[in-house]
């Protein structure tokens, strides 16, 4: 096999990305750093000069740090138990998947039905005799309950990404790493703990990664739940590019977010290192 | 006080039967070494015992407490698996020390006893490494370790000193013996190594296909083997086999010669091992034609044909013999042992 073919096999797929992701990368990228043709850091003074930035990254921060812990753990709880079914194992792991086949703002849409002052919730609670009236939750003046409704939906669209990839790493670990534990004296938790675990890094590696570079995207469910109520990066960055005309200040908000992600990216990579001669 | 009793026990997998209702009794301090062919349920046997398999039928005991509804941990058992299942992401030190920890063992008591559990294994200088950067016998003996440093009552081993080479294999294996006889502890070693199991043994349990054969010392499972089987898989070069045919109550005809044998109705074999054989006039004993000679040292061992069978005898190295020649076989009549042709058991 001559020495360059492996290049030439991947040379279609790098063209590729060139053209549609590094130049237009590029472009936003020049774009954030240059006002009036010129080199400058304007459009960043004027992004975050603005008071709707540091609400839009709170919020965003603090959604991220409510949902993918929730999501972790909840993801490890059903994967563990998923992996220990015998029977109907792909039925439930299909079942779980079902909202990641549904977009985001779809989701959005979803929980805005059960949450509106007409929706399924007050209709529930009202056939009930809950309450008299139906309750208007989604209000500029129940901003928790705006988050809360936001964290609920995130959760319930986006747990199942993270459950099937530690699925898949649960089913790399070898059954008598665990036999040896039991029989060593270990409890189930620290089973879990030392052992599923620590040879889990690589899998959680990989769900948490994704999880929260999406955690830093969140548009959709925010825009369909809390409408203007509750600004977050992805939502500024839209705001600026269509309803402000402004591509500079967009290009910046588009930056932040790179930079944030490739900085948690970096964290994790490092907090979950395996070592390489402690790998399987 | 450590008495392992396992009561009818027999284990399904879906339709096949890996074992077929097993009774045994090991005494506290007892070596019990398991010996069997390949797939005839040794693993499972242990895993039964240490409670990570459920059995189908039976009860397991261990120091007169009934523990086959009781987890692995409770059991006071420790286990060195046939794949080792030395934590890959733990160093050495810590492998060893796992079951410590999780005792909550103060750290000096957890030092002494994994240095000098490294030590016995001879593998001090490994404590730093990960599982990745060792050698499958340096694994092997971490997983010993990690067993021994339990001080258990009970020690369950599977094969493990498979992988090492002869000569460690053989300091290994009296470090082992010396240091479970210290200690006090029952032990239950599986392996497939016939001299293994004679060296460490203090009773042999013969496996077959699920069922215990045999059980008893490694000189009466060698000398009264209980079954055909037991014969011809302990013992190497096996046991000969030769038909008999009953001539008059008690005398056969085998190879052309007239044996006294037992008084059976039974259609019996005849059995003799080949170092039971000695050269003898021609005329008197098994006529021989030898196939093939292999000097080993200190003996030489001769295939030959017997009455149309294959027949093998280990004779002096000083006998000068050749391929093609013709020899008189004469056996100690008192290890001559009969079987029977259909069960393949043992005929007094
Ligand atoms: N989980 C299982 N499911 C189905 N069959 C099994 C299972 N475990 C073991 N068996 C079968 O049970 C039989 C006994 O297996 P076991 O592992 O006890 O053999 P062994 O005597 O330890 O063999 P070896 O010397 O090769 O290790 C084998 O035929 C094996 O295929
Ligand atoms: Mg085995």
């Amino acid at each position: 096999m001559p020495r360059y073919l492996p290049y030439l096999l991947l040379l279609p797929a790098t063209v590729f990305l060139i053209i549609f992701f590094l130049y237009p990368f590029t472009q936003v990228a020049i774009e954030s750093v240059t006002s009036n043709g010129e080199w400058s850091l304007a459009n960043f003074q004027k992004a975050t000069s603005h008071w709707k930035f540091g609400e839009a990254f709170k919020n965003t921060m603090l959604l991220a740090a409510l949902v993918v812990p929730i999501q972790l753990v909840m993801s490890l709880t059903m994967a563990t138990v998923v992996q220990k079914l015998q029977k109907g194992r792909s039925a439930i792991l299909y079942i779980f998947a079902i909202p990641l086949g549904i977009s985001d703002l779809a989701a959005g849409l979803i929980w805005l039905s059960i949450f509106e002052q007409s929706g399924f919730l007050n209709s529930m609670l009202v056939g009930l005799g809950l309450i008299e009236q139906p309750i208007l939750y989604l209000s500029y003046q129940s901003p928790w309950i705006i988050l809360f409704a936001i964290v609920l939906a995130e959760v319930w669209r986006a747990t199942a990404i993270m459950m099937v990839i530690i699925v898949a790493g649960l089913g790399l670990i070898p059954r008598e790493y665990g036999e040896a534990a039991e029989v060593f004296g270990a409890t189930r938790w620290q089973r879990f703990y030392k052992v599923t675990l620590p040879m889990l890094r690589p899998s959680l590696q990989t769900a948490l990664i994704l999880r929260v570079i999406l955690a830093f995207e969140v548009f959709a469910v925010v825009i369909a739940l809390g409408g203007t109520q509750m600004p977050v990066l992805m939502s500024e960055t839209f705001n600026w590019q269509f309803n402000l005309q402004d591509r500079g200040v967009a290009a910046a908000y588009a930056m932040v977010i790179l930079a944030v992600s490739v900085l948690f990216t970096l964290i994790i990579l490092r907090a979950l290192h395996v070592p390489k001669e402690a790998r399987t | 006080m450590a008495e392992i009793q396992i009561k009818g026990v027999a284990k399904s997998f879906g339709a096949f039967t890996a074992l077929h209702s097993v009774d045994m009794t090991i005494s506290d301090r007892e070596f019990m070494v398991l010996l069997g062919a390949s797939g005839c349920g040794k693993t499972t046997l242990l895993r039964i015992i240490a409670g990570l398999e459920t059995p189908t039928k039976g009860e397991v005991w261990i120091g007169g407490r009934r523990v086959d509804h009781l987890p692995p941990k409770e059991r006071g058992i420790a286990m060195v698996f046939q794949n080792y299942a030395v934590f890959p992401h733990l160093t050495v030190f810590e492998n060893i020390a796992f079951g410590l920890r999780m005792q909550k063992m103060p750290q000096a008591e957890v030092q002494r006893r994994v240095h000098r559990c490294a030590e016995l294994m001879h593998i001090e200088q490994l404590l730093k490494r990960y599982s990745g950067q060792l050698s499958g016998g340096q694994r092997q003996r971490v997983a010993v370790a990690r067993a021994l440093a339990m001080e258990p009552e009970v020690i369950l081993m599977d094969e493990p000193l498979s992988n090492l080479d002869a000569l460690l294999r053989l300091e290994m294996r009296s470090e082992l013996k010396g240091v479970l006889a210290e200690s006090k502890t029952t032990a239950i070693y599986v392996t497939h190594d016939q001299v293994e199991a004679m060296s460490l043994a203090d009773r042999i349990s013969v496996m077959n296909g699920g069922h215990i054969v045999q059980s008893a010392d490694p000189v009466e499972v060698y000398r009264n083997p209980a079954a055909r089987f037991v014969a011809g898989f302990i013992g190497n070069p096996p046991m000969n086999f030769l038909p008999a045919e009953k001539v008059g109550s008690g005398r056969y005809r085998v190879a052309g010669t007239d044996v006294a044998g037992p008084d059976t109705d039974t259609r019996i074999d005849y059995a003799i091992r080949p170092e039971d054989l000695t050269l003898a006039e021609p005329g008197q004993g098994l006529a021989a034609t030898i196939r093939v000679v292999e000097p080993l040292g200190a003996h030489t061992l001769v295939t030959c044909d017997v009455d149309g069978a294959s027949f093998r005898a280990v004779i002096d190295s000083d006998s000068r013999v050749n391929p093609g020649d013709r020899l008189s076989l004469a056996p100690m009549a008192d290890r001559v042992r009969w079987f029977d042709k259909e069960t393949g058991l043992s005929v007094q």
